[in-house]
């Protein structure tokens, strides 16, 4: 498939924003369960300012990937059948959560709805964190939905897109967060840049997963039953037109094997290796912290969009068995 | 329930891009059109068309087929492009199967062309909207013009009538029996999608020659191979031996 | 959105995407065109239409059009295209000056050649008013050796002239056929063919096109067509698969030839004596011998109970050895087995037997009676017609080469031997054919024919009889600029274009003045050696004057030969003018009659632009050309229409321009006074007028009585005598006897007699073509070939936004094992070099081409910024011209002699042979040679960068 950068930023940018408020979330809950210290409501308004500019960011980016884009209120109407109509109505819904969760914070708002049992209080904050985590969560899967649902493309088509799409959008988040404790120096940055760390380390197993998978597929679809002609030996020789048209252009990456191979190293190196090392650094070395965390981010965000053109450039779909040569 | 369908016989096709062009010509001025054509007199000329025939070789010299293969979109039963879009422009019609996009309603995410195996959805690249084969639903239905002339541009132009066109769910159309009688696939079945157009595959004649049909009781040689007698002047054995 | 409801109109005539000529209903929407489709009521086409044909809108809006008349800059040189606009007025009063003055001295100075024109009536008449014997058309350069070979055998041809009746064929043998010749009704009637459970064999060095879908691919080696069709005669004659009926009553196959080597009648016929001299004329006299098997002695031909012998030797009572023609036959193809054929076709000894037994056996076996009732010539009645379902179509492929017509000749006799001439389920003649062997039309016979001041003495372009017949001096030299008709090329009856300008550049035979072109790329693709051509174009002499003085270029757009005009006329598209498809030139007869047509206007000139047929009958005014004019010498035809009506081709002839409703009234057909309404009754009948034959004439018209007379009575011939069939050829025999100083013909000059000698031969033989001959073959291992898309017509469709994009370059196929052994990779950058010119280009594999042959497709490369495209485009970067590999001329005893059959002069496309090698890695992904770029013409529209084509946009936002 051809990489668009609408896409790859759209996936990349509220993938970091869903992770983002997921860490924000998390330091709530783990401050309600007394394992940190209760936050200033500062930060977590920060936070979720910072995720709905990368939301916001995202859904622009999106816009540039639709020819028409002032119809795009059309979109909410098939989520029934179509995981892009449920994107588009999950993330919204998701930003609307994280501002209001965001608000919330700022303006100290936080009233209990109520006690659990064991007499333990549930801020408001709480429920409205529980639904956007649920919100992000379901976006994580509308978003990576969109792609493992279409089963031509066989790359595609498997429960690891959205555990990847799931784990490495909170890894980015989660570093970020890292970032933002550094350096908002509320003694967060060792609990998560800990989690930051497992997300990445799982997110390194699953896309590594996903990459041996990848990597044994057997094509379900073949230039024999794509034309329905049984002959071990078919080549294409024309494909109808020689100066490109819609299917050359968005189905192919038209870069070299060897440039997709760069970047796929590239993308294991800065999604998951490097950020490792800085997350763990930014913990060893508090004085460099925001330095190390803010890199630690920013390198892994750039791994994460050369995972996505990886993801993209890698999905080969059947239709190309119709447009391999011209004459 | 009736499903329109385009049935291609490769048998006779040709290659000869009548069906391309004619389709072009038809639907860029009519109810799907403009279809932009980009870079029309300069460097990779491209635009959008909803037909394209494709030129593949089966095997090796010298036992090569050369194949001409003309692809739209194939109307799928199970249209896989139908449920992705995310608006409802992609829509399968229930009076006729016709797989149709609402120019009105498409956003151009593309994404209908991504879960379509075939490759037979275009962006137009100036109407930024998603396009494709309609089976010419504005000339098929038009009661304006005469009745034979209500099919496909495709199917009036094409030249070696290599496209059918009819209702593959009725047993008796033209389009049913030829699947039926000569052997009528349809493209990738391994993804479920049930194309309505179908294919039909090369087919053979063989003409069996054997040795004693060659040699036959009237076989001019009979004839000919009779040359004349020599003339009883002309000398012989008979005038020079004596024993 | 528009409010109003867009004016819709369709308006029928005929298209001219190719030379098909197909009906179409053009759709207008306020006045602009939106849709083209097949007209259901055509003939020719039944509704159906092509790739080309529907995207005529692409061509009728082309920015690459001209609009107006163009003169040079002075100063600019030819080529560079820089032109300043100018009023027909200046044009005309340039033109009438000019000609005027060399009609008054010496007509031959105006060269009048053009390209794929279907006006060749008013184009010919044009140049024989003129008294110019310097015109021809494309025939030369494109299959005359196809209407010659088959037309000096058969008396008919294949595609306008005839064709495989595969309505009721069986067995259907395609022999260097590529996508066109026929078009459309090829397809359709394959289809069909295929359908009905014919069975489809193509013979070809490639697999496209129609070849695709045959049921077997005979690859074969290019130029060795005449050694295969030699060898299956073989074999048939050896298996006696013959149609003997046939060929003992429709062929001369039983005639006595003289076979004493001293006789000066050496290789003649025998001829009655009792017959009496036969009236000249352009028949065949029935007053040859047969040696009757039941009397045993010689008779006149077709004597009621006789039958001759077909083989054996016989003496005439003076003592004269003879043989009949069929025991020459089988002696000539006694060496030529199909083990010979296989070293030299690559076609296994096995499968040339198959062909000719499955050729053999259905002929036999299937024969069709069709119980209509006729009689023959001699009188015999027969009470059905009977025929053998084997058809065969060839063209181009076999006919470019230096040894095609004989090879053509080959096939005729193959077809005739399997008895499927005029038959069904065989060939099938088209009105006017079948026509006598030789057709009557002659040539002038020397220079006095060309007079100042007056129109020439015989036909421009004819059918030489014997060598009497050649357009020659004193010395045996020509009298034409492209030496047609002299001893170079004896039955160059389509002229060689091909050599005009080489010819006129070097001053050899003359120069001339004036060469006018119309709808010809002689600067590119119709001509051969391009690179060097187009410097003779803008070469000029000591006195700086230029070789070929005046270049008038007529075309509809801006080619590549354009650009070298002194003189540019905007020509009208098909969609903008009136055409006729004239009994006169070439109709689109069918099987069952002759039937002519038309093109009228369906929409207005663009721009300025002129139909070059107005052009004509203005220049024949200006000029008072006697058959523009009227006896006061006033102007006798107000526009091309009123000519078309009005013409006669004598006063009071009954025959003109078109053969339908003709009578003041419109009620005769063929023949008749002018009908003023003509148009309108052609207009109201799809633009065509269909007589359908009688179904007793519509077989065996060569000796067909009831067809012939009515033939003879309509005028479409003179005698109403049988065409027998020519296996052998009494008048190559002429030739050949004139070269070896017998007979009482003019003589070749002394250099050419061996030539004359060699290929005038009375019966067809195998030679390597002449390219072949004086190539080193080792050097040069590969044959290269074009084949034509079928989605472009010649050069026209780069133009055209909808075409180019199917075909934006071409390159070069080559099967895998070839390109292999030189080291070539699929899509590796390639030089392809032959011993005259080397291009580069790029290589795919294809395993769909003998290995022996690399191909690519014609005409698809293109100069940079020609036919108003950008220089950047895929045609002049990655496209190339395999023509510059082609040289137009050989060398000969004394000089140059052109590259072409030395029979007819038809040009040898397909004889060049190739090497090919890797590109260096450095060399730049370009194609070679380049050319400077052209620039856009004045008047010509600014090419879109996009283009959303909505006909009449007011009917829709």
């Amino acid at each position: 498939m051809h990489p668009a950068f609408s896409v790859l930023f759209l996936t990349t940018l509220i993938g970091a924003g869903q992770g983002l408020f997921m860490a924000l979330f998390w330091v709530e809950t783990y401050a309600l369960m007394g394992l940190v210290p209760a936050q200033d409501p500062g930060f977590h308004a920060l936070g979720s300012a910072l995720s709905l500019v990368l939301l916001g960011l995202g859904l622009f980016a999106s816009f540039f990937h639709l020819g028409r884009p002032e119809r795009a209120w059309r979109t909410a109407t098939k989520w029934r059948t179509s995981w892009l109509s449920r994107e588009v109505i999950v993330l919204p819904a998701f930003m609307g959560a994280v501002f209001v969760y965001g608000l919330a914070h700022w303006a100290g708002f936080n009233p209990s709805l109520g006690t659990l049992p064991g007499n333990q209080p549930v801020p408001l904050t709480m429920v409205l964190g529980i639904a956007g985590v649920i919100l992000a969560l379901a976006l994580f899967v509308s978003t990576a939905m969109i792609y493992a649902a279409v089963k031509f493309l066989q790359e595609w088509h498997s429960p690891l897109t959205v555990v990847n799409y799931t784990l490495l959008g909170m890894a980015s988040g989660f570093t970020l967060a890292t970032a933002l404790a550094a350096w908002a120096g509320n003694g967060l940055v060792p609990m998560l840049a800990g989690w930051a760390i497992i997300l990445t380390l799982l997110g390194l197993v699953t896309r590594t997963a996903s990459l041996i998978r990848n990597a044994r597929i057997k094509p379900k679809s073949t230039l024999q039953t794509a034309i329905g002609i049984k002959h071990p030996r078919i080549q294409q020789k024309a494909q109808g037109f020689m100066g490109g048209s819609f299917n050359t252009r968005e189905f192919f990456h038209h870069k070299s094997e060897g440039f997709v191979r760069m970047v796929k190293w590239t993308f294991l190196i800065a999604t998951f290796l490097i950020p490792t090392v800085l997350l763990a650094a930014g913990v060893i070395l508090p004085a460099e912290a925001v330095n190390l965390l803010v890199a630690a981010f920013v390198v892994q965000y750039i791994g994460l969009l050369a995972e996505r053109w990886f993801f993209f450039a890698q999905a080969n779909h059947p239709q190309n068995l119709y447009y391999q040569s011209a004459a | 329930m009736t499903q329109l369908a385009l049935v291609i016989d490769l048998n006779v096709c040709v290659g000869c891009h009548a069906c391309v062009t004619s389709c072009k010509e038809w639907n860029t001025s009519g109810d799907a059109g403009p279809l932009v054509d980009m870079n029309p007199y300069d460097a990779d000329p491209t635009g959008t068309f909803f037909n394209r025939v494709q030129t593949f070789e089966v095997g090796e010299y010298p036992t090569t087929e050369t194949v001409h293969f003309p692809k739209s979109c194939l109307h799928c039963e199970e249209p896989p492009c139908v449920p992705v879009c995310p608006t409802g422009a992609s829509y399968k019609r229930k009076e006729d199967g016709i797989v149709l996009v609402d120019y009105d309603k498409c956003i151009g995410c593309k994404y209908c062309s991504w879960a379509c195996p075939y490759g037979v959805r275009e962006v137009d690249a100036q109407r930024r909207v998603m396009t494709k084969c309609t089976l010419c639903v504005d000339r098929i239905y038009d009661q304006s013009i005469p009745e034979w002339d209500r099919k496909p541009a495709c199917v009036r132009a094409c030249p070696t009538t290599a496209r059918l066109f009819g209702d593959i769910h009725d047993p008796d159309s033209q389009v049913s029996q030829a699947i039926r009688e000569n052997g009528g696939y349809q493209l990738m079945p391994e993804w479920g999608t049930k194309p309505a157009n179908h294919y039909l595959p090369r087919r053979k004649t063989r003409i069996t020659v054997r040795e004693d049909e060659i040699e036959r009781a009237d076989n001019p040689l009979k004839i000919d191979s009779q040359l004349p007698k020599p003339g009883r002047d002309e000398p012989s054995l008979d005038d020079v031996t004596s024993w | 959105m528009s409010t109003q409801t867009p004016a819709q109109e369709i308006k029928n005539t005929t298209c001219y995407m190719c030379a098909c000529r197909c009906g179409i209903r053009v759709h207008l929407r306020d006045g602009e065109v939106r849709y083209i489709d097949g007209n259901p009521d055509h003939p020719i086409n039944k509704g159906v239409i092509c790739a080309k044909g529907s995207s005529g809108i692409m061509k009728q809006y082309s920015p690459a059009r001209l609009t107006q008349p163009l003169r040079r800059k002075q100063g600019a040189e030819r080529g560079a295209g820089e032109f300043e606009p100018i009023s027909w007025t200046e044009a005309f009063s340039m033109l009438e000056e000019r000609l005027g003055t060399i009609r008054d001295t010496d007509p031959k100075k105006f060269a009048l050649f053009t390209g794929r024109d279907q006006m060749q009536a008013l184009t010919g008449l044009f140049a024989k008013q003129f008294g110019t014997p310097n015109y021809a058309a494309h025939g030369g350069f494109c299959s005359v050796n196809m209407a010659a070979g088959m037309i000096y055998t058969i008396g008919g041809s294949f595609w306008e002239f005839g064709g495989p009746d595969l309505e009721r064929s069986k067995l259907f043998v395609m022999i260097g056929t590529a996508e066109d010749h026929h078009s459309n009704p090829m397809k359709m009637a394959i289809s069909k063919f295929k359908r009905d459970g014919g069975r489809f064999i193509s013979i070809n060095p490639v697999r496209t096109g129609y070849s695709a879908i045959a049921d077997e691919w005979v690859p074969i080696r290019p130029g060795t067509d005449s050694a295969l069709l030699l060898a299956i005669i073989h074999e048939i004659m050896a298996k006696g698969l013959y149609d003997r009926d046939f060929l003992v009553r429709y062929s001369n196959a039983g005639q006595l030839v003289n076979v004493d080597e001293a006789n000066d009648a050496f290789g003649m016929f025998l001829r009655s004596e009792a017959a009496g001299d036969a009236a000249e004329g352009c028949y065949d006299p029935q007053d040859k011998l047969w040696w009757d098997r039941k009397s045993d002695r010689p008779v006149v031909t077709h004597t009621p109970d006789a039958d001759p012998y077909l083989l054996g030797e016989f003496r005439l009572q003076d003592g004269t050895a003879a043989k009949p023609a069929f025991q020459l036959l089988q002696e000539r193809v006694q060496e030529y087995t199909p083990e010979w054929a296989a070293r030299i076709t690559g076609i296994p000894a096995d499968t040339i037997r198959r062909l000719a037994h499955e050729m053999g056996v259905t002929a036999r076996d299937q024969r069709i009676e069709l119980p209509i009732a006729w009689t023959d010539s001699w009188g015999v009645e027969h009470d059905s017609v009977t025929g053998n379902p084997v058809s065969f179509h060839a063209m181009r492929g076999l006919a470019a080469h230096s040894n095609g017509f004989h090879t053509i000749r080959a096939l005729a006799i193959l077809m005739s031997l399997l008895g499927t001439i005029d038959r069904p389920g065989g060939f099938r003649h088209k009105a006017p054919f079948p026509r006598p062997i030789p057709p009557c039309a002659r040539p002038p016979k020397g220079p006095e024919a060309v007079q100042p001041g007056k129109p020439l003495d015989g036909m421009v372009l004819g059918w030489p009889a014997d060598p009497d017949d050649l357009f020659v001096d004193e010395q045996g030299g020509p009298v034409r600029i492209d030496k047609a008709f002299s001893w170079e090329y004896p039955l160059a009856v389509h002229g060689l274009m091909h050599n005009v300008i080489t010819n006129a550049w070097r001053g050899d035979p003359y120069k001339i003045d004036t060469l006018m072109i119309f709808m010809a790329n002689m600067a590119w693709n119709s001509t051969m050696n391009t690179v060097e051509v187009r410097k003779m174009l803008n070469d000029r002499d000591e006195n700086g004057e230029y070789k070929i003085p005046f270049l008038v270029v007529a075309d509809a757009f801006q080619s590549e030969m354009t650009a070298f005009a002194d003189l540019v006329l905007p020509d009208t598209t098909y969609l903008e003018r009136h055409d006729v498809m004239s009994m006169l030139d070439r109709p689109i007869s069918e099987y069952d009659g002759p039937i002519d047509s038309v093109r009228i206007p369906v929409v207005p000139p663009k721009g300025e632009c002129k139909p070059f047929q107005e052009v004509l009958i203005e220049l024949g005014s200006r000029l008072k050309l006697p058959a523009f004019t009227t006896p006061e010498g006033k102007r006798k035809f107000r526009d091309y229409p009123d000519f078309v009506v009005n013409y006669e081709t004598e006063p009071g002839s009954g025959i003109g321009f078109l053969a339908g409703w003709r009578g003041k009234g419109g009620e005769k057909s063929l023949r008749g006074e002018p009908n003023p309404n003509q148009w309108e009754m052609y207009a109201k009948n799809n633009c065509v007028f269909h007589y359908e034959l009688p179904k007793s004439y519509q077989y065996m018209r060569n000796w067909n009585k009831g067809y012939l007379e009515w033939s003879q009575r309509n005028r479409i011939t003179r005698y109403a005598e049988p065409i027998l069939i020519h296996l052998y050829s009494e008048v190559l025999m002429k030739f050949r006897a004139a070269a070896q100083g017998k007979g009482s013909s003019r003589r070749p000059p002394e250099h050419l007699a061996e030539r004359v000698e060699t290929y005038f031969d009375p019966l067809p033989f195998y030679y390597d073509p002449l390219e072949c001959q004086s190539t080193d073959k080792h050097t040069y291992p590969l044959a290269a070939i074009t084949q034509r898309p079928m989605a472009m017509y010649h050069s026209w469709d780069s133009q055209n936004a909808w075409l180019r994009q199917i075909h934006a370059h071409n390159v070069l196929f080559v099967n895998p094992v070839t390109a292999k052994n030189a080291g070539i990779g699929d899509d590796d950058w390639i030089w392809v070099e032959s011993q005259w010119g080397k291009v580069r280009c790029m290589a795919k594999y294809s395993e769909a081409v003998e290995p022996g042959t690399v191909w690519t497709w014609n005409a698809i490369g293109k100069a940079a910024g020609a036919w108003n495209l950008t220089p950047r485009s895929n045609e002049s970067r990655k496209g190339f011209l395999l023509n510059h590999l082609i040289s137009e001329e050989l060398p000969g005893t004394q000089g140059p002699i052109s590259n072409s059959d030395p029979v007819t002069g038809q040009a040898a496309w397909y004889d060049v042979r190739v090497r090919i090698y890797k590109a260096a890695a450095e060399e730049p992904e370009v194609t070679s040679p380049q050319f400077d770029a052209m620039t856009p013409y004045p008047g010509q529209a600014k090419r879109p960068r996009i283009w959303n084509f909505f006909a009449a946009k007011g009917g829709k936002s």
